[in-house]
Formats: C-alpha cells, structure tokens, sequence
C-alpha cells in the first residue's frame, strides 16, 4: 500500500487504506521525535513552503518544524508582507513559489477549495492545512492518531463531536475519515451550529448534549469561535456554556475510559470548563505532540509520490 | 522413509546454497566470534536491521544467552529514512519502528543483517544507530557476504562468502517470516 497522491487536499476524498498508512507512518515518526537527535535525512534536498494566508501559530509551527526535523529546507511565506498585498492572485503567488523550487506548498486559506483549486495550478504537491469551512485534513489526522495512541479500535467506537460543526473544517475531516474506519459519529449542539443534511453523511444529530455524550468512547470538544457570536447563532455565551460546555459532571456520562479532545485553543470555562481540559482523560496536550508527527508522516508520504 | 518437510521443490533458476543445518552452525559460529573478539558480554549490544537482521539477531542473542548465560540487550534498526535512494524511488518504501531500547553510549554494538552487498544499507544503519546514541564501537555481523561493495564497507563476522554476479539474487528465507530456513540464489 502506498498514497499515490500528489497532494493532501481532504479526507473525504482518501480510502481507509490510505487514511490507515498515514496513521501507521506517523507511527515511525514518534518513534524519531522521541528521540535525543529529533531529526531524520528523508527530505534533505527538498523545499517546503509555508503558505498561510489565514494567522496560525499552531499549525504553521507544527508544519515547520515537522519539515525540519525530515531534513527540509523550510520558508514561510506571508501574504500580509508579500505581493498579495499588491494584488497578486493565489495562483500566481503559487507558481512564483514554485518557480524557486518549492517541492511542497502548505496552504492555509480562508476559501473553502483553495487548496484544490492551487493544487491543479501547480505541479508542487499541494497539502491542506485548512481552507475556509472545509476541511483540515491533518488536523483530523493527528486526532485519529491519538484516539489510535490510546490502544482504541474505530470499528464501532462511538465519538461525539461538540459545538460548532457548521464552521468547523476540523469537524468535517473527522467525520468523513472516522465513519470511513468504521466509528459512530454524533455530532451535538444547537440547531444553528448544524449543517443542512448533515445526517446523509452517516452521524447521528443530538441537540441534548446529556443524550449526544451517553457511553461515548471519545468527546471532541470544537472551539467556540467567540469572533462569530455576533451572528446570533446563540444567545449567549453563558447559555452556550450552560447547555453544551464540558463538565466532569457530563464526563461521567460517557463510557468509563472516554478521552476528551479538543483542536485548540480552549476557552476555558465556555466549552470545557478547566477541571476537565487539565484532567487524566483529556488528551489535548498528546494531540499537540502526535500533530509534529502525523505531519512528519504526511510530508514524508507526498515527498514520495512527488519523486 | 523420508522426514516430513515443508522445503519447497528447488526451482530451476533458484539454488540452495545454505540450508537450515549451514544457517545455524554458521549463528553458532558468530555467536562464539562476537564473544571472543568481545572478551565475554560485558558492555555488548546487538542491533538488527529490519527485517531479516532482526530475525538473525535475536538468535545469536539466544546462542549467546546460551554460551555465557546472560541476554545481551538487543534492538531494531530500520534505516528506511537514512537510504541515499529515496527521492529516486517512485514509490513510498514501509516504514517500519525503530526500537533501540537501551542506551548505547559507551557500548560495543554488534550491527546484524542477512545479505552484505553494496554496502549502501549498512552506511544507512550507520547513520542511524550515530542518531540514536554514541557507541563505543560498531561491528558488523552478516549470514551472507555477496560482494559488489560501493563503499568501503567490512564486515567483522560472516557466516559465508559468497561470490556472485551483479545480475543474481540472493534471498535469506527464515522460519521467523513463515519459511523454512535457507538461502537460496536465483539467476538474473
């Protein structure tokens, strides 16, 4: 088995084998980042860039330092001090990047399709670090390698996903990729926050987060974008907060060994109150750690088919 | 009567040059080699490169155990991400788990793989095992040795020579992969 893919741009569009080699690469790769020496020579030679054009600490560091712990030589780009600025389309930014030998673009965008739509403009492997509200591949990646890290089998695991799906494209890579490995998947929150139809893609809908959580293996918690409350999509925080934050008090409904996840970063008291976000069962630290190496394993794979 | 065996029929282009009595005393042989190049156990490790290497090992591990009476630790190398040949490749190769569960500083590691050939895949585990600590000194232990170096690559205990033409394939069959234990050749 091997991903004959120039590019990472979704999960909905990867088989199980596909999603379960990346997940098995990134295996040998936290072997390498718990080592004394965190650095590998697979990718000596190659060009990773960057491209963010949405602000992300996270993901960007995560990215540069996965590439540079394979060997890579890294640049990061961004259009807030570049040609963008001056009017310079995506595609054009693309190909000047590609231009000075760029073997891998990393692309955050605000437009869902953007990495696709760059992906077909250039030869460079194109991989998605999330474009607008639709998906954010490696991030699902990283969250399915850590229910994995903690010994869970997906066949029939039962994963309830919490908050905002609407606009959430961490959300959407996990749903398309856990019910591809067989898990059940409730989504839970207010009707506002569900997309239309949601259900066709095969997770079941829980307004009530106390009938969402019952004997749930995994609870992934999403963030409340706290820059899009003015768009009433609930009254208040403190409602919001009262009806779907996470307590330990909810913990207790799901199954004993439940692990608690949450992309980041945490509002504190709003989704998950702190007591839960600091406790044994939250594994949101772990998903920083493995977000290094699924990335490395990802990097590693499209450098491959690239070649 | 003969004995019951798996041993497949010899195919027309394949040649059995060690059989599974050639491949055990060969282990035996190395095994007291590495003890008396080594003077005993004392700060000895092994480290096998996956897959075959492995396999071989662990059982010079056991002859050792066997001798001395003490389990030396062993690891395993897989030096996927050191080959000089990956962005040639069009194809991923497996990944496979690096596990080097001791800490080698100041250690004699005992380097194990079934074929010696260009010397590539030892200059790889080389790279390897320098990332994962700083032994004290490395040795090198191969079933096979078919020649055709590339890089000035030795190896300290061999359990056969044997020459061969570019174009021959040499294949170390074991129980451990679901075989029986043989090497054969096949011509090109």
């Amino acid at each position: 088995m091997s991903l004959k893919r120039k590019d990472l741009l979704s999960l909905a569009s990867l088989s199980a084998d596909e999603i379960t080699l990346i997940l098995e690469t990134a295996d040998s790769f936290k072997e390498v980042t718990g080592r004394e020496i965190k650095k590998v020579p697979a990718l000596r030679g190659k060009t990773v860039v960057n491209l963010f054009f949405e602000p992300s600490t996270r993901t960007r560091t995560s990215f540069e330092l996965a590439a540079k712990r394979l060997s890579a030589d890294v640049i990061n780009f961004a259009p807030s001090s570049s040609s963008v600025v001056k009017g310079e389309t995506l595609l054009d930014t693309a190909r000047n990047i590609e231009a000075m030998q760029a073997d891998i673009i990393v692309l955050r965008h605000s437009s869902a399709g953007a990495a696709e739509t760059l992906a077909q403009g250039v030869k460079s492997s194109v991989i998605n670090a999330g474009d607008g509200w639709h998906e954010h591949p490696t991030q699902a990646l990283l969250d399915l390698y850590t229910i994995r890290q903690r010994g869970m089998n997906f066949q029939g695991l039962r994963v309830a996903i919490i908050g905002d799906v609407s606009h959430s494209r961490v959300a959407r890579s996990n749903i398309y990729a856990l019910i591809k490995l067989g898990a059940e998947v409730r989504l839970v929150g207010p009707p506002t926050m569900m997309p239309c139809g949601v259900e066709k893609l095969g997770p079941k809908v829980y307004h009530h987060m106390d009938e969402g959580l019952r004997d749930v293996n995994v609870i992934m918690m999403l963030r409340l974008q706290l820059e899009r409350q003015g768009r009433a999509l609930f009254p208040t925080i403190r409602e919001y907060s009262r009806l779907y934050g996470l307590t330990a008090e909810r913990v207790r409904l799901a199954d004993a060994g439940v692990i608690v996840m949450h992309p980041g970063p945490i509002n504190r008291g709003v989704e998950i109150a702190p007591d839960v976000a600091d406790s044994l069962s939250s594994v949101i630290l772990d998903q920083v750690a493995n977000g290094v190496a699924v990335r490395m394993g990802v990097l590693y794979l499209m450098s491959g088919a690239n070649s | 009567m003969t004995s019951p065996t798996n041993q497949p029929p010899e195919r027309k282009d394949e040649k059995v040059i060690m059989d599974a009595g050639d491949i055990s005393r060969a282990m035996v042989r190395i095994a007291h080699e590495i003890l008396e190049r080594n003077k005993g156990v004392k700060d000895l490790t092994l480290v096998g490169i996956r897959t075959g290497g492995v396999h071989l090992a662990h059982r010079l591990v056991k002859r050792i155990q066997s001798i001395e009476g003490v389990q030396v630790p062993i690891g395993e190398l897989d030096i996927t991400l050191y080959r000089d040949d990956l962005a040639l490749r069009k194809d991923q190769p497996i990944l496979r788990k690096t596990s080097v569960p001791f800490d080698m500083t100041n250690k004699v590691v005992v380097l194990v793989d079934d074929v010696l050939f260009t010397g590539r895949t030892i200059r790889a585990a080389l790279d390897g095992l320098m990332d994962l600590g700083r032994p004290e000194e490395i040795q090198l232990a191969v079933l096979v040795d078919r020649g055709h170096r590339q890089l000035p690559i030795k190896a300290n205990y061999i359990g056969k020579n044997l020459p061969t033409s570019r174009d021959e394939q040499i294949r170390v069959l074991l129980e451990e992969s679901g075989e029986d234990d043989r090497v054969v050749i096949l011509k090109g």
